[in-house]
């Protein structure tokens, strides 16, 4: 019979989110465990090389890993946070018992408050030889690039002009990999068009209305075949173009990395403008079941800046109704809150806005 | 159209650029933010009282020209590399244009460059002015180079250069 770990707040995922909700909860006083999958912390802040967006609360200006090492430090540092690295959670028992595995060992927690900051993970989309050695999601390239110094390539085909797609596109050219093209389905680029502006005068083409065909190649990718769409999202005969790449990076989108909510019997609903599957929750981000908050991705796919608010969000909450921070916290959540707002209340925020709307409307089917 | 290319067009640019008479003047930003997206680094950056404050943070910078020295603090803060330094005083015929710039390798000063425009079209072979480090911590150079006074307001980056992975 193994030992059963007890702490007062056990967070699944130390990326921005749960970096974040560590920091919170333990400046409030609480105790607190951090579990990641990975060998080091930071989740996909440790790849980030530019700059980030949003205000001063959300360190806007810094780049990525920057902010991800001051995560880090921050809990590091804090008595109060104890962190097991290369530890995956496997689930949530009815009974609040937490099980994980570490080295071949199964061990069990048994936490008073449970926060899920597992984030998301990327989606693929349905070509022709789309198994192919030379295909890669944005995240590998990253990983490959920005973690190990590994160029995947030579010549690449960034498929998808959102904020992933124009930001890995950059680190590629930094790298002096060549980019052929950006292409996108949709009729306009979904990232931020000083992203893409940036892309573009260094000679890239973003592509809009154009999807890939088929990839081609012996062993591995040595090109790709791709087509202009119409405004009904079909391709256009006769618009085809060869790209002689070798690399073909999907920047697709995000799924919200649920299993565990699902496991935990979280009520969840199918939440397009979230990208997916995502839990119910209240304002203060704790799903229906009575001690689970989420933050971050997995709650709904969106930028780090307001992840590392959600999570400073369910870390002040978890502490409170745990009854640290009687005065404090309440002040904390607001100031949350609000920044949460402000950071969503702009174009760029609405799709978010009206998600949370959709998921939180009592009159569609659960699941 | 910006929203399908990545390219402002020249009506965007139009919006952001101060009058002639400003240019001649010395030099001010150019800030070629045209999209309201949560972000404000600008707005701090600025001691001259030139970016004006964002009553929401999604707001586009708004800018007094007239307060503008010129500085550059802005340039390598903002997180979109969107903001340009343009000169139009530096002499009879030409102009300085500052330009945000992550790419290896640095150009050096007195070096000759390809300048770009905003679709990455070559505008002509420029030289490098001056170079300034960003610091260990924000890592954006700022390259100054010398164009034709005509083409201050085109020029906005360099044909990359450095290791290339084709073969």
């Amino acid at each position: 019979m193994s030992e059963v770990k007890d702490i007062e707040i056990l967070i699944i995922g130390g990326g921005p989110a749960g970096l974040s909700a560590a920091a919170a909860a333990a400046d409030l006083g609480a105790s607190v465990l951090v579990l990641e999958r990975d060998g080091k912390l930071g989740g996909q802040l440790v790849k980030q090389t530019h700059k980030f967006f949003g205000s001063k609360k959300q360190y806007a200006g810094d780049r990525g890993f920057q902010i991800g090492d001051l995560l880090i430090g921050t809990c590091e540092n804090n008595s109060k946070v104890e962190v097991w690295s290369d530890t995956t959670a496997l689930g949530i028992y009815e009974d609040g018992v937490v099980t994980a595995e570490r080295d071949g060992k199964h061990l069990k927690i048994k936490p008073k408050k449970i926060i899920l900051a597992t984030g998301a993970s990327e989606k693929m989309i349905a070509f022709p030889n789309n198994d192919m050695p030379g295909i890669f999601g944005a995240g590998a390239v990253q990983t490959l690039m920005n973690v190990h110094g590994i160029v995947p390539g030579k010549r690449v085909l960034m498929i998808g002009a959102g904020n992933i797609g124009l930001i890995v596109s950059y680190q590629l050219m930094q790298a002096g990999v060549e980019v052929a093209a950006i292409i996108e389905a949709a009729p306009a680029i979904g990232g931020y068009l000083v992203h893409a502006s940036k892309i573009r005068r260094a000679g890239v083409p973003i592509l809009t209305s154009h999807t890939i065909q088929e990839a081609y190649g012996k062993d591995s990718v040595e090109g790709a075949i791709i087509c202009q769409l119409d405004d009904k999202w079909q391709a256009i005969p006769g618009t085809e173009q060869d790209l002689k790449v070798d690399v073909i990076c999907l920047a697709v989108g995000l799924s919200p990395l649920t299993e565990l909510c699902f496991q935990a019997d979280c009520q969840m609903k199918y939440v397009p403008e979230l990208s997916g599957h995502v839990p119910l929750r209240n304002d203060y981000l704790e799903t229906t079941r009575p001690g689970l908050y989420v933050a971050g991705d997995v709650s709904g796919v969106e930028e780090a800046s307001s992840a590392m608010v959600e999570g400073r969000l369910a870390g002040i909450s978890a502490a409170f109704s745990l009854g640290y921070g009687k005065d404090l916290a309440p002040k904390l959540q607001a100031e949350a809150l609000a920044e949460l707002s402000e950071l969503r209340s702009g174009p760029a925020g609405q799709k978010t806005l009206q998600g949370i709307r959709k998921l939180m409307d009592k009159g569609e089917a659960l699941c | 159209m910006l929203n399908k290319t990545g390219i402002p067009t020249a009506e965007d640019v139009k919006t952001v650029t101060p009058s002639q008479e400003r240019l001649n003047k010395g030099p001010v930003a150019i800030i070629e933010c045209f999209q309201k997206i949560p972000c404000n680094p600008c707005t701090e950056a600025c001691k001259q009282g030139a970016i004006l404050p964002m009553q929401d943070i999604n707001d586009l910078p708004k800018m007094n020209f007239d307060n503008c020295n010129g500085c550059g603090v802005c340039l390598s803060r903002c997180p979109g590399l969107a903001i340009f330094i343009v000169d139009a005083s530096y002499s009879a015929t030409e102009a300085i244009v500052r330009i945000p710039y992550e790419y290896v390798p640095v150009p050096e000063a007195g070096s000759e460059v390809v300048g770009v425009d905003r679709a990455g079209k070559e505008l002509g072979t420029f030289k490098v002015e001056k170079v300034q480090s960003g610091g260990p911590k924000n890592k954006t150079y700022t390259v100054w180079l010398i164009v034709p006074k005509e083409m201050a307001m085109d020029v906005r980056s360099i044909r990359l250069g450095g290791v290339r992975h084709a073969n």
